[in-house]
């Protein structure tokens, strides 16, 4: 039977919400789930992933050293700890990318980035080229599977459940090397890009960075996380890490607004798991329209404020 | 201070890709191939650091077929002063990948490697962290700002909440995000004079390395299509058939 290694992430001392897919993916491909969390105090976030359904187990990894979020000192501690389990699995966040391959070559193995499907313990489902082709693979079982998850592909699990959380201690040498200097938050009232039901998206054709305000307005107004394209995020509209697409946010909301987005092959490639696209642009010939469940051909900063006074 | 540059071939990034019938693989022949972007803004960062005078000598590294000389004579005329191929036919995965370029930032002693954060063909985003691992180095991934100082590298990251700073000791790796900056366009002058500078060519063997198992692909597949939409005359109509659904 799998054992499965869940590596739990934190942020703003909180559980991260893509920890629940995480949760979802190990299930898929069952088995015993455990969840790992690392940090200097991680009371509050274990506690949280000890609710997820489907987790039987949560281990606290506290260690002074584990304060910041570091893939060279969580590495070896992974690595200390994935003894005896058949899958390490981690969030197909920028956390899980930076950590994951760090793991995977002290382990040996080929790592399997962005899993949308596990159809047994040893093959998935994985994106390539942006999306555009699904190729289905097949991982050596031993001495593990080391993975990411892509969030955008599972639902998060319930938080229904009641495992177990027990201080696990790594006794791994942590290197020196690299330390961490700063982070610079983007602080934002509005939902997070990536757990968000509804996402507003502007592109290019906004055309500066005051012009933005329309879709952080028409956001407000039904409740939706802001996203763009990463021609809006080039042009210095809005900071980076709103972009959406294949080098930016894999992010599959209810329901998503590419307002003044051409829908270049790289944009497509972070919402084509969207239930329901809605397409404003006044070009009736840009690619976003032969994606999107509705479109409306016209001028953004027409339509836009028509649709936030009438929804 | 030397730099370790690898670069990729890979089909273009405007191309839009065809799976093969046979769910084999897509459809590479004949298709055009380039650098892969990624790369070219390591290449561009590791030609400003050494105008800026803090990188003496730029090593351009790749790994595949014939073809993939058109690749290292790219780098070449980005401003690389030699070019090592790493000769292989057909795919190699990241770890195999990362222990043959471990094996040459070592005999190189290299100060530091500069690869893309992903190669948009696999889309694996493994390689750069792999070979820091081998090599029990420092990793800064998705970099939008480096500054060298001597000894070690300050780092601007692009993570999820926002952009985190690290000091890594020297070697270390950095791969690139795509606000690191703007690739230079290459020009006939420097591809000309790109013809004449030195490649060398090693195998695995060569570098006493060994492939890692790989991923079996079993199969590859379209993505499933989005249903053909709907275009509406006028926001009335867009607010009453979202309504309809229940998404407004």
């Amino acid at each position: 039977m799998s054992k499965i290694l869940v590596i739990g992430e934190i942020a703003d001392g909180k559980l991260n919400s893509g920890v629940a897919k995480v949760v979802a993916a190990a299930k898929q491909i069952g088995g015993e789930v455990v969840v790992a969390l690392f940090g200097a105090d991680v009371a509050g976030p274990a506690d949280e992933a000890a609710k997820l359904d489907g987790v039987s187990k949560v281990l606290k990894v506290e260690r002074a050293e584990n304060k910041d979020i570091l893939a060279a000192t969580y590495a070896p501690q992974i690595v200390e700890l994935a003894a005896g389990y058949s899958h390490v699995l981690f969030p197909g966040t920028a956390f899980g990318k930076d950590t994951a391959p760090r793991v995977s070559a002290k382990l040996g193995v080929q790592q399997i980035s962005d899993v949308m499907v596990a159809h047994s313990a040893t093959s998935f489902d994985r994106p390539t080229y942006a999306g555009n082709a699904i190729v289905t693979v097949e991982a050596p079982a031993a001495p593990a599977i080391v993975a990411t998850v892509r969030l955008a592909s599972f639902t998060a699990v319930a938080a229904t459940g009641s495992a177990a959380v027990e201080a696990a201690s790594t006794s791994a040498a942590l290197p020196t090397h690299t330390r961490f200097v700063k982070l610079e938050a983007q602080k934002s009232e509005r939902p997070d890009l990536q757990a968000a039901n509804k996402v507003v998206s502007g592109g290019r054709a906004l055309g500066s960075s005051d012009n933005f305000k329309v879709i952080y307005d028409f956001a407000d107004k039904i409740g939706a996380a802001v996203g763009a394209s990463r021609a809006a995020v080039d042009s210095g509209y809005v900071p980076n890490d709103l972009q959406v697409g294949q080098t930016g946010k894999i992010i599959a909301p209810e329901l998503y607004f590419a307002i003044g987005i051409s829908g270049a092959i790289q944009h497509l490639a972070g919402i084509k798991d969207a239930r329901t696209i809605v397409a404003i642009n006044k070009d009736a010939e840009a690619p976003i329209f032969e994606v999107a469940d509705f479109g409306l051909v016209g001028d953004l900063f027409q339509v836009v404020p028509e649709l936030q006074s009438k929804v | 201070m030397k730099a370790l540059v690898s670069v990729k071939r890979v089909v273009d990034y405007n191309v839009r890709v065809q799976v093969k019938s046979d769910g084999s693989g897509v459809v590479t022949d004949g298709v055009k191939h380039s650098m892969n972007p990624f790369d070219e803004i390591a290449m561009e960062e590791a030609v400003r650091l050494r105008e800026k005078g803090k990188i003496t000598e730029i090593v351009a590294v790749t790994i595949g077929g014939a073809k993939n000389e058109e690749t290292l004579r790219s780098a070449l005329a980005f401003g690389a002063d030699r070019a090592i191929h790493i000769k292989e036919e057909g795919e190699v995965q990241p770890l195999s990948a990362a222990r043959a370029f471990a094996a040459v930032l070592k005999k190189e002693g290299a100060d530091v490697f500069l690869a893309g954060k992903q190669a948009i063909d696999d889309d694996a985003n493994q390689t750069g962290q792999m070979v820091a691992a081998l090599l029990d180095i420092a990793q800064a991934t998705f970099a939008s700002k480096v500054e060298l100082e001597a000894g070690k590298a300050v780092v601007t990251r692009e993570v999820d909440a926002g952009l985190e700073t690290l000091e890594v000791d020297l070697p270390a790796v950095i791969t690139t995000d795509l606000r690191l900056n703007e690739p230079r366009y290459l020009k006939l002058p420097d591809i000309m004079k790109a013809k004449k500078k030195p490649i060398e060519t090693v195998s695995f063997a060569d570098l006493g390395v060994e492939k890692a198992a790989a991923l079996k692909a079993t199969k590859t597949a379209a993505p499933p299509k989005r249903s053909k939409g709907i275009v509406v005359k006028s926001v009335d109509e867009l607010v009453s058939a979202l309504k309809g659904k229940g998404l407004l």
